[in-house]
């Protein structure tokens, strides 16, 4: 098989053609799984302002646990950590910043989404006129509520009825 | 019961021996990797063809119909649970994480793989190799190099692909004809998969490509310079891609997970 110069050139571009195409399909099927796939396209990025509340008890809240206010997403958990001075958890959640005007007397609870679902904090506006800040404190807490206590309340209300 | 002994022994060394020139193989190879892509990337793009590009068909068909299987058994699982919208995760998270990687892994082996080896052993039992070396072309540099380096660019690409057409093969079992709600598959596959879980998939593929191309050169260039041999070699390439790239997923599992 004697190929003249022009069918090799021809042939190597076709070769050359045919690994481009395949590395751009690779990479928009990279882009497809990291964009579509994952929760990327609804991050809040860093666009937002941190707030923090304390709780007796977080429960099984996350990080990236979802932040809503009448059941619309809003931000995310950013760190959950203990403060060993006030004995007590320091939940710290990033909200988007379109959400700019929460009154400050706002209520922070932490719920449950479903039976087996994941927890979160759903926010409970409050009337106050000024506005939650960068770095402002939620005053109004809800913990979570644990499984175990709350049978135990029941079972010790059922024993005080007999 | 002495010549048994020395059988095991002579095993014991030939297998030591075999992972120790694997090692100095790969070593080489990493030596003159950078100097080959930047001075003969035309080599390269050609293999990159070769092992990329011409196995898109296997990859297509499998990926599509795994991905339709995975469909199929998840809402069949899922749906006992009464949780068949967490379809969509199920399925992304399985792909992404395990069987992207490995079962194109294993793909590969079996379409470019075989392909490299066979085409070095051949090389090697027609003399072609030791011609090169008599012309002062080293045949490391000029044909395993771009070969091995083709097929590294190739994996994560081809792993991608085979994700995203897995991915619509559930899409279109799940929601299409087992009647998945649509939103419900995509929100939950959002809430759930992160980026985290996309980036185990293709360190696997990264290190999974590293595996199978470097397996597949180092038994083509050390076959046995008959047919015989290279029929041996190529056998090898699957058997060892299979075994090594099961027991790195593994280890590289308990790693990223842990």
């Amino acid at each position: 098989m004697n190929l003249g110069a022009k069918e090799i050139m021809k042939q190597t571009r076709a070769v050359e053609m045919g690994a481009g195409l395949f590395v751009l399909l690779g990479f928009g099927a990279l882009f497809f799984l990291i964009t579509q796939t994952t929760g990327l396209s609804n991050e809040i990025g860093n666009n937002g302002y941190t707030i923090n509340a304390r709780f007796e008890n977080v429960g099984d809240l996350k990080i990236r646990a979802p932040v809503t206010i009448s059941g619309v997403t809003i931000g995310r958990v950013t760190s959950i950590a203990y403060d060993p001075e006030r004995m007590n958890a320091v939940v710290e959640m990033m909200i988007a910043d379109q959400y700019r005007q929460l009154p400050d007397d706002s209520e922070a609870a932490i719920l449950t989404a479903g039976l087996i679902g994941g927890q979160y904090i759903g926010l409970t506006p409050g009337g106050s006129e000024t506005w939650l800040e960068q770095g402002s404190q939620i005053e109004f807490t809800q913990s979570a509520v644990v499984l175990e206590n709350l049978i135990g309340k029941f079972l010790s209300s059922v024993g005080g009825g007999n | 019961m002495k010549d048994w002994i020395c059988e095991i022994r002579e095993g014991i060394e030939a297998f030591l021996r075999s992972v120790g020139e694997l090692t100095l193989f790969f070593f080489n190879i990493a030596i003159y990797s950078p100097r080959t892509l930047v001075r003969r990337p035309g080599l390269v793009v050609q293999q990159v063809f070769n092992s990329g590009a011409m196995s898109m068909t296997i990859i297509l068909t499998c990926g599509l119909f795994v991905g339709m299987v995975l469909g199929l058994q998840g809402f069949d699982t899922l749906q006992r649970f009464g949780a068949e919208e967490a379809l969509g995760t199920f399925a992304t998270l399985s792909l992404v994480k395990e069987l992207g990687p490995v079962l194109t892994a294993l793909l590969f082996s079996g379409r470019a793989g075989t392909a490299l080896a066979s085409e070095i052993g051949l090389m090697r039992a027609t003399d072609q190799l030791a011609a090169m070396e008599m012309m002062a072309v080293d045949p490391v540099r000029r044909i395993v190099i771009p070969r091995f380096l083709g097929g590294v660019v190739a994996m994560p690409f081809l792993t991608a692909i085979f994700n995203m057409i897995a991915i619509f093969g559930a899409f279109l079992v799940g929601v299409t004809f087992m009647g998945v709600d649509q939103g419900a598959f995509w929100s939950q596959m959002h809430a759930n998969v992160t980026v985290a879980d996309v980036n185990q998939g293709v360190i696997k593929s990264l290190v999974f490509g590293i595996v199978a191309s470097l397996l597949a050169v180092y038994q083509g260039y050390t076959s046995v310079p008959t047919a015989e041999g290279v029929g041996r070699a190529t056998t090898r390439t699957v058997v060892t891609t299979a075994i090594t790239v099961l027991i790195l997923d593994y280890l590289l599992t308990a790693t990223l997970i842990g």
